[in-house]
């Protein structure tokens, strides 16, 4: 890709505004929605911007192979997988070595909060599934994850977000797209309970220097405060928003 | 002053909070924080915290409803709606000594029955052990079980009981709790049935609404008019 597109595409103008019209520091539109699925016990539907990922979480349950079980916890199963639909090409369905990996990053991200403790010898699934993918895929999934998990009542320490920051044209941009993410010089996905002042997830894929990284470690937290703040709305509306319904 | 909120995982509590222990985390700055989405319930300076999602652990004692779903050479696998399967040993069902023999396991109990029991024994370490050696417990033979969130049934309940005497003076049906979010209604006619389920399904839609009691209690009255019941 990048290449031969870097002098065609000004991924910032001279306003210093994104290709996208954002400033260095906006996040894409997020909208949030829990309880999107009737028969898992705790989903929800993210998006940031054009990439769109639903979450579903099952259990605690009994594992199906019973080898698998802890016996003082219970285990945290992720499976982050990508729609055949969800690229421009059609993505072979097939469990991909990055998607492998992303699960377990993913699952790394949630196991810290997950108060597994209470059940041992359980399990619980979370299932990621990327409807429609625009960079950040794997951000979002640990944001909908976390709210299918405190859908599904899962006692958890506190509610985790992720954001990416990426490097394009020598600017720290925050929430990087597919375009930036192909074209940038560095993308460092985050994700963090702010509540509890944990980051779980921290990867760097590319270039930054000592100070470009703790900038850009600075602007996802922020934002991840921000996210996180929208999560609990969510999960509020959920019970507020019945009690308005009637008089 | 009473009032009731809403709080979601991570949120910080008052540090004079009450409520289930497993819902309620103490971070490592020692402040108290929800682990499930619940509801603050404030009165005249108490602050109760009861959950509005989690799964049923089960306690020993917890009288429950189950489902059979295996028979053993000498036991039952019973689902009681809890991430862990229950066990009832034929003993106890027969209250004496199993002879294989003359004693057929399905002729007692057959993967599908409802059984209502008791939780006897559970410590985490092995499944959850039931017994049904008391009155009124055994296989469940009329009526109607249906399943709700667990934790709706201390609302279902009400303090001391209000809410489901209510709902059984209303109504006329008699409904058996189980703490695993079971519930086993026996109706003299299927239109009795009908407003229990309604007036059951408004309280899992909004635990939280004030005056639930009475405003299902007039509910109650007005659609047995309408109903002509």
């Amino acid at each position: 890709m990048g290449g031969s597109n870097k002098s065609e595409v000004k991924l910032i103008d001279e306003s210093g505004k994104r290709h996208d019209g954002r400033s260095p520091e906006d996040l894409r539109p997020i909208r949030m929605e829990v309880g999107v699925l009737n028969n898992a016990n705790g989903s929800a539907l993210v998006e940031f911007g054009r990439t769109r990922v639903i979450a579903a979480v099952y259990g605690p349950k009994e594992p199906p192979q019973k080898y698998v079980a802890l016996p003082d916890r219970a285990i945290l199963r992720v499976r982050y997988h990508m729609a055949p639909f969800s690229t421009e090409d059609r993505k072979s369905p097939a469990p991909s070595r990055r998607e492998i990996e992303l699960s377990k990053v993913i699952r790394e991200a949630l196991e810290p909060v997950v108060i597994s403790e209470l059940y041992p010898r359980a399990a619980i699934d979370v299932f990621v599934e990327v409807l429609q993918a625009d960079g950040g895929t794997r951000t979002t999934g640990v944001t909908a994850a976390s709210l299918a998990l405190a859908d599904a009542g899962i006692p958890m320490r506190a509610l985790v977000g992720g954001v990416a920051v990426g490097k394009v044209e020598g600017v720290l941009v925050l929430d990087i797209d597919e375009v930036e993410d192909n074209l940038g010089e560095a993308d460092m996905p985050v994700a963090a309970a702010p509540d509890i002042n944990k980051v779980t997830l921290l990867q760097l894929n590319g270039v930054l220097t000592q100070e470009e990284f703790e900038r850009g470690l600075e602007m996802a937290l922020n934002a991840i405060k921000k996210i996180v703040e929208m999560e609990k709305e969510t999960l509020r509306n959920k019970y507020s928003k019945v009690s308005l319904e009637e008089v | 002053m009473s009032y009731r909120k809403v709080v979601v995982p991570g949120e910080p509590l008052e540090p004079d909070t009450e409520g289930d222990p497993k819902y309620i985390v103490v971070d490592e700055s020692g402040t108290k924080r929800a682990a499930v989405i619940g509801v603050i319930d404030v009165r005249d300076s108490k602050k109760y915290f009861s959950p509005l999602e989690g799964a049923y652990v089960p306690k020993p004692g917890d009288i429950v409803i189950g489902i059979v779903t295996n028979v053993g050479i000498t036991n039952w696998l019973v689902d009681i709606n809890s991430p862990y399967t229950a066990v009832l040993n034929v003993q106890d069902v027969l209250g004496r000594p199993y002879n294989p023999v003359t004693d057929d396991l399905n002729r007692i109990l057959s993967v599908g029955d409802f059984i209502l029991a008791k939780v006897v024994a559970f410590d985490r370490t092995r499944n959850p052990l039931l017994s049904v050696q008391e009155k009124g417990l055994g296989r469940i033979t009329e009526g109607k079980v249906i399943e709700v969130k667990p934790t709706r049934v201390p609302r279902i309940i009400g303090k001391k009981g209000s809410m489901i005497n209510m709902i059984m003076e209303e109504t006329g049906c008699n409904i058996v709790v189980g703490t695993n979010g079971r519930l086993w209604i026996k109706c003299p006619e299927s239109e009795k049935e009908s407003l229990v389920l309604l007036a059951i399904k408004i309280i899992e839609r909004e635990p939280h609404r004030k005056g639930l009691t009475e405003y299902l209690r007039n509910l109650l009255k007005q659609e047995k008019l309408i109903r002509g019941a």
